[in-house]
């Protein structure tokens, strides 16, 4: 580091640039992060009349409740394929964008479009086209001879909630991954190809590595999205059904927190749920990145 | 956790900007969850109200759906900056009952400034559901609804079916769908509100117990009682019916009505306040019956009870605001402004004098099958079967009954199996609010 190092005198001027952030972090993340971790210790009365300190009863009603260790399984399949899915079309789309020269920007932007959505709107979307009665989309099917019910079948509804939440996360990861196509020396690639390597090679020996940092970037930011941003697909298409076959934890905790008013136990699936994301980067940035090369 | 406290935040502000003082008028914020065409005909009575008299003002809130408006309010009691009147649905009414400390009981209000209040005025099957075991009435009914049968005309007749004759017996509704499906329509039967139709009005309708202590009436420990043989010959007959499409699920709440009035399904068992809309949706005749009941079952049919919402009033408001819900409250009462409700929504007349009133006017001449909810809410005098339920945390154990059918309905369970679990399931919720509450 024999480069030139600007420092500053003193703890004023940095404290004062890292103030605005602190501040936010304290205020939508600590705190109200805080609150939670006190709330799944009570057991109260949702108009908070009579509160009791239970200690870490909350907690063992929670974890030992079937339904609950099932909302797990789920969840964890759920951010499993939406990521997977919306990692793959993005990148497949992304690579596709990067041949195509004539109208590329069109094309750019129309694929960008989905991510100006919002979740409910595009779970409404996809809850439109799916209907079993007036959808479009279940009406072709039933030509095709399968029968789209997604109020009573259980893989069909699944299906649907990683649809809609795909479709939407594809769009971020196809800006990502277009700049890092582009960023790509195209004297690399066509170095590889005057040494007799096809189009597949070169993807898999120079391009797939030289973006593994954006990869890795994007599957930590798709994971947390399954796992928190979908509420308001699940909550616009399924409910939570047909059973509990969509009930994702993030719902669960709406369910149980806003409509059932048992503000505890969803105090406990939140924590749950911070603790589960804190992990999952965690685990992500320690043995992943390891195999990332910058 | 936080978006709760925003909420309240939020509403806290709001309610500082809209109760800002002007002039003398005590202003009385009323939280409701009458969306559409419902929330118009709601704030023109708050409308008609304030224009009566000079000294009070209601300000409706329209706040979301039941669970929502019912939420925020908590929110904001919990952040002291609570509305004085709340719209609560007819399932939230035992939590309500249970937050002694935050409800200002309506026979105590109407007493304590001298207001005319005779809970006798009010149909029992909606008295019923909303007095405590005394017999005084805790809240102010609002609107009511119950389930009825619609049925479409237009299918019966392509079907060779009698389009004055609607299925009454269960029987007569399998003979149906199975005439419906031979001339051409897609589907027999579907329901909305799976729980509600299919099994808390199915029981009260046949006079069997929902749960132990008078459908939970007679105190906490109540248990769920619908795994029993009537409620599983329905539910295990349903199933059968939808491999075919004699029955077809139609999803929870009123997502249902399309497949109604799309033409898909030829019969619907639906809230009586879901007429308007078929109306305005359903390009056919509409006919309208009671429930279907098996007619092998002794006392069926009963009656069947209310869904709907009543008024919650508040605590923690100046007292001024509580003179003005009193007054706002005989407003209510007036036959004159009950029949219009009643007439303009669909919901039921809560008193006997708006039912008069209505049938002097020639309304239900005029509008044929109006009066099939009130028959049939008033077949027969209530009995502790079929005079409502109160079960605590009601709003998960009517999900967690709507989760079970969707087994049976899927095939996954039987209906045996499913409604066990659903037993099991409710009461453990049951025992959790029992000690949350006692």
């Amino acid at each position: 580091m024999q480069t030139k190092r600007v420092t500053f005198g003193g703890y004023g001027v940095p404290a004062l640039l890292v103030a605005p952030q602190l501040a936010v972090t304290l205020v939508f993340f600590i705190w109200p992060a805080s609150q939670a971790l006190y709330q799944s210790v009570l057991q109260q009365d949702p108009f908070g009349l009579k509160t009791e300190f239970v200690g870490l009863a909350n907690f063992r009603r929670v974890l030992a409740d079937p339904a609950y260790l099932d909302s797990f399984a789920i969840t964890a399949v759920f951010s499993l394929v939406v990521a997977a899915i919306a990692l793959g079309v993005a990148l497949l789309l992304a690579a596709m964008a990067d041949w195509v020269i004539r109208g590329a920007t069109a094309y750019t932007t129309l694929l960008i479009w989905p991510y100006a959505v919002a979740p409910a709107i595009a779970g409404v979307l996809w809850w439109f086209l799916f209907h079993p009665t007036i959808g479009i989309f279940a009406y072709v099917l039933s030509r095709f001879g399968i029968a789209w019910n997604h109020l009573l079948d259980a893989r069909q509804a699944f299906l649907l909630i990683v649809i809609a939440a795909a479709w939407k996360q594809v769009s971020y990861n196809f800006v990502f991954f277009l700049a890092g196509l582009q960023s790509i020396p195209r004297s690399l690639i066509e170095a590889a190809a005057i040494d007799g390597a096809g189009p597949v090679r070169r993807f898999r020996t120079i391009i797939l590595p030289l973006i593994g940092p954006t990869t890795f970037f994007l599957l930590v930011v798709n994971i947390v999205y399954a796992f928190f941003d979908t509420f308001g697909i699940v909550h616009a298409t399924t409910g939570g059904g047909p059973g509990t076959a969509t009930t994702i934890l993030v719902y669960k905790v709406f369910r149980d927190g806003f409509e059932a008013l048992d503000l505890g136990g969803s105090a406990v699936q939140s924590v749950v749920l911070m603790a589960v994301v804190v992990a999952l980067t965690l685990v992500q940035f320690r043995f992943i990145e390891r195999r990332v090369h910058y | 956790m936080w978006i709760r406290r925003f909420a309240a935040g939020v509403a806290a502000v709001l309610a500082a900007v809209i109760t800002t003082p002007a002039g003398a008028v005590t202003e009385i914020q009323w939280w409701h969850a009458m969306g559409g065409a419902l929330g118009q005909k709601l704030e023109k009575i708050a409308n008609d109200f304030n224009a009566s008299q000079a000294d009070y003002k209601v300000v409706p809130v329209y706040k979301g759906s039941y669970p929502e408006a019912m939420t925020a309010a908590i929110a904001a009691f919990r952040a002291r900056q609570n509305p004085t009147l709340l719209q609560v649905f007819e399932v939230g009414t035992a939590t309500m009952m249970a937050a002694r400390g935050a409800v200002y009981p309506v026979y105590e209000l109407m007493k304590n400034e001298n207001e005319p209040f005779d809970p006798k005025a009010f149909l029992p099957a909606v008295t019923g559901y909303y007095t405590d075991t005394n017999g005084n009435m805790l809240s102010f009914p609002f609107n009511s609804s119950t389930p009825i049968l619609y049925y479409n005309k237009d299918a019966f007749r392509k079907a060779g079916l009698d389009p004055n004759a609607p299925p009454r017996t269960w029987a007569d509704v399998e003979s149906a769908v199975k005439k419906l499906q031979a001339g051409g329509t897609t589907c027999g039967l579907t329901n909305e509100w799976p729980s509600w139709v299919l099994v808390e009005n199915f029981s009260a309708f046949h006079n069997i117990p929902i749960g132990t202590k008078s459908n939970g009436f007679g105190g906490l420990d109540t248990e769920l009682k619908i795994n029993n043989p009537l409620v599983e010959k329905e539910i295990a007959m349903l199933a059968d019916w939808q491999k075919t499409k004699l029955y077809d699920y139609g999803g929870r709440t009123d997502k249902a009505q399309p497949k109604f009035f799309s033409g898909e399904c030829g019969i619907s068992l639906g809230s009586s306040a879901a007429r308007a809309n078929i109306l305005a949706n359903g390009k056919f005749d509409l006919g309208y019956g009671m429930l279907p009941y098996f007619a092998d079952v002794k006392g069926a049919p009963q009656n069947s009870i209310i869904g709907g919402a009543t008024l919650w009033v508040l605590k923690g408001r100046p007292a001024a605001e509580y003179k003005g819900v009193a007054k706002f409250f005989t407003f209510l009462s007036r036959p004159e402004t009950q029949a219009w409700w009643h007439q303009n929504t669909g919901y039921l007349p809560i008193t006997l004098a708006a039912y008069e009133l209505s049938r002097s006017q020639g309304f239900y001449d005029k509008n044929p099958g109006t009066d099939t909810a009130i028959k049939q809410i008033t077949l027969n005098p209530p009995t502790e079967n079929s005079k409502g339920l109160r079960f605590g945390s009601f709003v998960q154990i009517r999900d967690v009954i709507e989760e079970e059918l969707e087994q049976a309905f899927a095939g996954k369970k039987t209906a045996k199996e499913a409604l066990d679990a659903a037993v099991k399931r409710g009461n453990d919720l049951l025992r959790a609010f029992e000690k949350a509450n006692m």
